[in-house]
């Protein structure tokens, strides 16, 4: 074998490539995984992992130069001294926004592993029939049975807590014991349970924090709350922690860092992809790998740019643009809408430790009998706490007695936020500017997306039913809110390859196979064919593996 | 693993993290020398004087033995928006022309309650003043970074505001004041609820 030749490339060492890599290396098969950014070692790479916020030279704030040098991460959380450098250099890489859009990019090894807000949900099997039901874009090419086994397969290896609940609009899985609620969580449960009779759930958050240690690489959270400085206790799934190490005791995998994918190579005739090309990011040399199966894991939107690049001489929109519908369909999940409200007594009640993850209320609009003037609905992430040093002390003045009051913990809060489905429509979309070229030469991609009318009628119970459901669980001072959406805040792209039964309406088939190229699979969150409200991460591993367990099937049997 | 093989692992990990060399994704980004704020060795001492009746040593550490005023130096020449600068260094002008002028001395030759008599009227009048520019919320309890550089109308709240907040920013993000004042344990390993009693001190985070 020459040294540029193997059985699969991944594009990409984020959640699904990091799948890709495990998976593809423990069934024999010879690797290349291919980052488009630096290298990080797990541990050893994490250099703010253990500072306080007295570390920092700015306490862990955003500059005036940072906000300059990333003008679109700054309008977020996201921007801050603590994970500067985690997140793709906006001056080396642009895009363009014909709408707004914010997009969350992470060029490293890990990706958004690294990043991510580990809440971990399986669709349910509704989801993956309601665009078949409604009409709407195409139906899911496979259902809730299909996936169901892999998301068992995904949840043991990965580690998620939570609780079993035994609800219908959000299939159980296979646990570790759940981040425990509060004492006030607790109580607000039991009164919400009370109040609506069963029909709305306040549970624990199923989050890829392990609870339990599993190996000397992955002890288990501390709760430190520190995630996204990488943890040196493996205290959450990311490709470092998890699918790497485990890629790499196989012997089978090579990862090369500054790696951009720049194309697929096509062979027209055999209507098989031979393997890549790529820059070094450092050198600006270009170099082929040739393999017998590609897998595309470059984050939703980078996948589509990668088909979009790639077979042009055969089609002018590039490999799966046969369909019409590579790039379009672009989903996110739509939030900051929701409610707080204050708890009163409890007084005599605190925590100790800082949680990674908090409530979860799942889904209960258009569902069990409900009908809205929307389809599809939301789910609310939240948590209780009391009141640090930061309280409205206006009133305390100066001097001793304002350190006393604000040294105290204050009364407690609770709040919680919607993530709502948004619907695939095919005017959302992102699509090459020949003209704006990369640091490397490279096309970029403009944005084109919008929520529109189901989102908007939804975002109206987003907060009205946060509201209520507050009210009804007697707490006081209940505020709705919403603070406004742009499309990426969520950082959940989706859809831009889609699955599909039908060569002429969708990218993939239902295998993640391009239909123009079925020696390509895509397992990111192109692949989505709907958004549901969950966040989708643990969709893409499942989707990842079996789509791997099939590529290595078919590799054998000689049909690739 | 136990929890004397986890210490040995923190340990360890702690120490990696550290030698760590060359950064290479976060960035290792260096103390800024107070050179590069734009400020002197006496605005920091100034900082540190206002800073000590806002938040004085009592039976716990104050402003000045967190040293704040280094820390506000930073905060104001880098994280500040170029508006709240100019609020910022005018204020500083005002209070002192305005200690001269109603006790005929320089703010730092007060006593201490004429300073807090000074600073508590300015924090009235602070109040008032960010009511009439529309000004929600307690602007002393958010982060002091407020604004983008091309963010042209941002308004200004009274100067006496932002002061309070560098103040209390700097304090209970320095290492007094997050575990001497504040508690705050690195490496909790747990979350579970504890019983409150009146006095304990609130969490740094």
């Amino acid at each position: 074998m020459a040294s540029n030749t193997y059985d699969a490339i991944v594009v990409g060492s984020g959640i699904s490539g990091g799948w890709a890599a495990k998976e593809l290396t423990e069934k024999g098969l010879k690797v290349l995984m291919l980052e488009r950014g630096q290298n990080i070692e797990h541990v050893k790479d994490y250099i703010n992992a253990h500072k306080e916020s007295w570390d920092y030279p700015h306490r862990g704030l955003a500059t005036q130069d940072m906000k300059e040098t990333y003008p679109a991460l700054s309008r977020d959380y996201p921007l801050n001294e603590m994970t500067l450098g985690m997140w793709a250099n906006e001056q080396e890489s642009p895009y363009i926004e014909k709408e707004r859009f914010d997009w969350y990019r992470a060029y490293q090894m890990g990706g958004r592993s690294l990043l991510w807000g580990r809440q971990s949900y399986r669709l349910n099997p509704e989801d993956f029939m309601a665009n078949g039901k409604e009409g709407i874009a195409v139906d899911w090419p496979i259902r809730y049975e299909d996936l169901s086994p892999w998301y068992d397969y995904v949840e043991k290896y990965a580690g998620i807590s939570g609780t079993r609940e035994g609800l219908s609009v959000l299939p159980d899985g296979h646990f570790m014991p759940p981040i425990p609620l509060n004492a006030v969580e607790k109580d607000v449960a039991a009164r919400v349970k009370k109040a609506f009779g069963g029909s709305r759930h306040f549970i624990h958050s199923r989050s890829a924090n392990i609870t339990q240690g599993i190996n000397d690489i992955r002890v288990g959270c501390q709760f430190r709350n520190k995630c996204w400085l990488g943890c040196p206790f493996g205290g959450y799934f990311s490709t470092q922690s998890s699918t790497l190490p485990a890629a790499m005791a196989t012997g089978n995998l090579t990862v090369r860092p500054f790696s951009i994918v720049k194309e697929i190579k096509y062979d027209k005739d055999k209507k098989r992809a031979t393997g890549v090309e790529i820059i070094d990011a450092e050198t600006n040399e270009t170099y082929e790998f040739n393999s017998k199966i590609v897998f595309v894991n470059a984050s939703a939107f980078n996948s589509a740019w990668l088909l979009m690049n790639s077979a042009t001489d055969v089609w002018e929109g590039g490999l799966g643009s046969s369909s019409g519908e590579l790039g379009h369909n672009v989903m996110d999940h739509h939030f900051r809408v929701g409610a707080s409200a204050s708890v009163e007594g409890y007084e005599d009640s605190y925590y100790f430790g800082r949680r990674p993850a908090g409530f979860y209320v799942p889904r209960f609009r258009n569902w069990d009998g409900d009908k809205r003037d929307y389809v599809r609905g939301f789910g609310y992430q939240g948590s209780a706490s009391r009141a640090g040093w930061r309280k409205d002390i206006a009133e305390l003045g100066l001097g001793s007695n304002l350190k006393d009051a604000i040294s105290e913990p204050g009364d407690w809060t609770i709040g919680m936020t919607a993530f709502g489905e948004m619907l695939p429509h095919h005017d959302n979309r992102i699509f090459l500017d020949k003209n704006k070229k990369d640091k490397w030469g490279l096309p970029v991609l403009t944005m084109d997306v919008k929520i529109r009318e189901n989102e908007y009628k939804m975002r109206k119970d987003m907060q009205k039913d946060a509201v209520e459901m507050f009210e009804a669980a007697g707490l006081k001072n209940v505020q709705g809110y919403d603070v406004d959406y742009a499309p990426g805040m969520g950082i959940h792209e989706m859809g831009t390859a889609r699955m599909g039964r039908d060569p002429k309406s969708s990218v993939l088939n239902k295998h993640n196979q391009v239909w123009d190229a079925p020696n390509v699979f895509v397992t990111d969150g192109a692949a989505m064919t709907s958004a549901s409200c969950v966040n989708p991460s643990l969709t893409y591993m499942a989707m990842t593996a079996r789509a791997a367990d099939f590529a290595v099937d078919e590799l054998k049997k000689g049909n690739l | 693993m136990n929890r004397r093989d986890l210490l040995k692992f923190i340990t360890a990990a702690t120490g990696v993290a550290f030698v760590g060399g060359k950064a290479l994704a976060y960035e290792n980004l260096p103390v800024v020398p107070l050179s590069d704020t734009g400020f002197s060795k006496e605005d920091v001492a100034f900082f540190n004087e206002l800073g000590e009746v806002i938040i004085p040593r009592t039976d716990t550490p104050g402003a000045k033995d967190a040293d704040v005023g280094s820390c506000m130096a930073v905060l104001v020449a880098d994280c500040y928006h170029p508006t709240m600068q100019k609020t910022f260094k005018e204020g500083l002008v005002t209070l002192k022309k305005r200690a001269e002028k109603e006790y005929g001395k320089d703010f730092l030759l007060l006593s201490a309650e004429q300073k807090m008599e000074l600073l508590s009227a300015l924090d009235e009048e602070a109040k008032a003043y960010n009511a009439k520019k529309g000004i929600y919320g307690d602007v002393a309890m958010s982060n002091p970074n407020a604004g983008a550089p091309w963010d042209e109308e941002l308004v200004a709240p009274h100067y006496f505001s932002l002061i309070k907040q560098l103040v209390l920013f700097s304090f209970f993000t320095s290492q007094v004041g997050a575990t001497k004042v504040l508690r705050y344990v690195a490496i909790p390993t747990k979350y579970e609820d504890i019983p409150y009693k009146k006095g304990d001190r609130a969490w740094a985070t």
